[in-house]
């Protein structure tokens, strides 16, 4: 069979799929999300699963992710599990507000939330799109099904995932922690749709942990729809600890007016095949979004990072530190694209990207793009691809630290600059902790419970 | 302590060292005195083990042991310390990590309990001290951002940490004012018992003055062509290199 003949039966199968199941992603859901999924749904044929040709996707192909019989999760399931009683994040003095998803279905008895100050909403998404969609005005405008068809298959797709709302100049003190888990009877596509709405004033932290509970393959699409009041403030830390038979794939939109600071970091600690997009929009001025992200990968594992930054008003600034640990034969790429528009005079926006490959089969693939239409700007980016620097590892090993040890001490040393920049102190702790770990070859976990798996 | 016996070494297949023979012993200082390209910081990186470094014959017994066999880590905790001429900067790697690190190796190596991060510092403190250290140094990564002058002290502070039995400082005279020679040596010679050697390796005599070698040694060409006394350094001081280079056919 020729490859295109696949291709087009790989798509043929996913728009099977939705004809299939058109009346079961309409049951139950709101007017908002199904009023999007036949548009989003064009989009998809339109721009079909990802290829190298796409130039967005150049460095990965999704084909073979997209392959294999998932068992498709429309619905909500009940849980054996209670998810309160078989997990406790184990992170020393980490308090927060926690909330799972299971499969990405917002789950439906989180008792561990807590108190939030008044007016804040954390809640499944279906559950506001039907009673409070007045709040979901703004659902999918920012997260463009024309332009990525993993944002259309989810738009299409599209029941839940969890949405959170903090109104006006409300500090919620304690990070929101959302835990999402992936586990299924079979191999299995989850899709989450996430909306966050942080009004004027506010400010939040929020921890994104991803886990799998058995060994079973999984491919997860999600999109989060983040929109930033003026002057709110946001510390977003996603923390990608999944096995290896996982695909993760993870589209993030932020939008900020004025006076705004958003921070993201991306930490991936395991994972089969990860692709984080990240797109952020400057729509005000004097905004500032720090986007961090640092990636530690082994054997076949890929991770790629493709980030986007706006910058559609003048005097804001953007800084984007990415950095990847590529051992063994795993592939990564990088890609940041920063778009100055006409008149967003006094930007500052820099990229860089450093690497640090492990052995000789390891591959790193990185392109920043500017684009800049205006002429006041500040702008630079960089990239390395490198190997540990021998002259400091002799410098070390001749001070009588082994080898190993001197190796590890580069690398964490390599990974440190992203990992202090982690605010909530014991999340740092508990980050450094697990690199550390991975740098060492042991298995780095996020957490005791009794489902770790071996792979 | 230290005895080498017609050693040849090669870099990238060009011979630098043609037949070296040394002998130090404990308590002496030896002076490597010699022009530019005469091999002597190729010796010096010989001795902490830098792999670039062929040796193609000769030996290198290190109290009754064969130190080529040895990897540089093993070599460091039996006594061997090498003061770099260029001191490498290691962004990331705090200072005082790679100090305890290095120090608790040698005491784990040597049978002794690990310091503890307390006792550590206590110890540290003292050190620097003997150095003049400026204690916000210890706080930054690895030699990043420090002077000429501060990495070199910074090399002897590690020297008083580590307590070598064996010394090499690789020019460490290189980049330093009068003062911040003076405090090195200073280190140098408080560290000294008559239980450990030095090799001071530099082109100039000025260092000769504050730290005074019983023995001299010029190396020319990859051999020593000539080994005196300390008078040797100022003979070498009067004439210059030139001297050394007509008496050998150049």
């Amino acid at each position: 069979m020729s490859v295109l003949v696949e291709k087009a039966d790989l798509s043929l199968k996913y728009t099977g799929h939705y004809n299939d199941v058109k009346d079961l992603l309409t049951e139950g859901s709101s007017d908002i999300l199904n009023s999007k999924r036949n548009k989003a749904f064009q989009d998809f044929v339109m721009q079909g699963i990802p290829t190298r040709k796409n130039e967005n996707y150049k460095y990965t192909n999704l084909q073979p992710q997209f392959s294999p019989d998932y068992k498709f999760i429309h619905q909500r399931e009940k849980t054996e599990l209670d998810l309160n009683q078989a997990f406790r994040c184990d992170v020393p003095q980490l308090d927060t507000h926690l909330a799972f998803i299971f499969n990405g279905w917002y789950y439906e008895e989180n008792r561990s939330v807590g108190q939030l100050p008044e007016g804040v909403i954390l809640e499944s998404l279906e559950k506001i799109a039907i009673e409070k969609p007045e709040l979901l005005e703004k659902y999918a405008q920012l997260a463009n099904t024309e332009e990525d068809p993993l944002v259309a298959l989810n738009t299409t797709f599209a029941k839940d995932g969890y949405f959170l709302y903090v109104p006006k100049n409300t500090k919620i003190e304690k990070p929101i922690q959302l835990i999402n888990f992936l586990q299924a009877d079979k191999d299995a596509f989850s899709t989450q749709r996430n909306f966050v709405y942080i009004e004027e004033g506010a400010d939040v932290k929020m921890i994104m942990c991803d886990h799998t509970l058995n060994l079973n393959s999984y491919l997860s699409n999600s999109v989060t729809e983040i929109f930033l009041g003026a002057n709110a403030h946001l510390e977003y830390y996603s923390l990608q600890n999944q096995h290896n038979k996982t695909t993760s794939l993870n589209s993030v939109f932020i939008h900020q007016e004025k006076d705004s600071t958003a921070t993201t970091l991306n930490s991936s600690l395991h994972g089969g095949l990860i692709r984080n997009n990240l797109k952020f929009i400057l729509n005000g001025e004097n905004a500032e979004a720090n986007l961090f992200g640092m990636a530690f990968i082994d054997r076949k594992q890929h991770v790629d990072n493709f980030t986007q930054v706006i910058h559609a008003k003048p005097n804001c600034m953007s800084n984007q530190v990415y950095k990847n640990v590529l051992d063994d034969e795993s592939t990564g790429a990088f890609a940041g694209r920063i778009h100055v528009v006409r008149d967003a005079q006094k930007t500052n926006a820099f990229q860089r990207n450093n690497n640090l490959l492990l052995t000789d089969s390891a591959t790193m693939q990185t392109k920043p793009q500017l684009i800049i239409d205006a002429d006041d700007v500040k702008c630079s980016h960089g990239a390395t691809v490198g190997q540990i620097d021998e002259e400091a590892l002799f410098y070390l090993r001749a001070r009588g630290i082994d080898d190993k040890k001197a190796r590890l001490m580069m690398m964490n040393a390599f990974a440190h600059e992203v990992i202090q920049q982690i605010k909530v102190e014991p999340l740092r702790d508990r980050i450094d902790e697990l690199v550390d770990k991975r740098l060492k070859g042991e298995v780095a976990r996020c957490h005791e419970c009794a489902y770790n798996c071996e792979c | 302590m230290l005895t080498i016996k017609d050693l040849y070494v090669s870099v990238e297949g060009k011979e630098i060292l043609k037949g070296i023979n040394l002998e130090v012993k404990p308590g002496e200082i030896h002076a490597i005195m010699g022009p530019n390209g005469s091999g002597k910081s190729t010796l010096a990186n010989v001795l902490a083990g830098k792999e670039e470094f062929e040796v193609t014959s000769g030996e290198i017994i290190y109290e009754g042991e064969d130190l080529l066999e040895l990897e540089p880590e093993d070599r460091a905790k039996k006594g061997i310390f090498l003061s770099f001429q260029y001191p490498v900067e290691i962004p990331g790697v705090p200072m005082v990590n790679f100090l305890k690190t290095a120090v608790n190796e040698h005491r784990k190596f040597r049978g002794e309990k690990e310091f503890t991060a307390g006792e550590f510092l206590k110890m540290m403190r003292q050190k620097e001290q003997l150095l003049d250290m400026n204690a916000h140094l210890t706080n930054r990564s690895v030699n990043e951002g420090f002077s000429g002058g501060e990495k070199k002290k910074n090399e002897i502070f590690q020297m008083a940490l580590l307590q070598p039995k064996l010394g090499i400082l690789d020019e460490t005279d290189s980049g330093l004012d009068i003062d911040a020679l003076k405090t090195v040596a200073h280190g140098v010679n408080a560290l000294r018992t008559p239980e450990n050697a030095t090799i001071v390796v530099t082109h100039y005599q000025r260092l000769l003055e504050y730290i005074v070698p019983d023995h001299v040694h010029v190396l020319y060409n990859g051999k020593i062509v000539k080994s005196s006394g300390k008078e040797l350094a100022l003979e070498l001081e009067e004439k210059g290199y030139d001297w050394i280079k007509q008496e050998n056919g150049v």
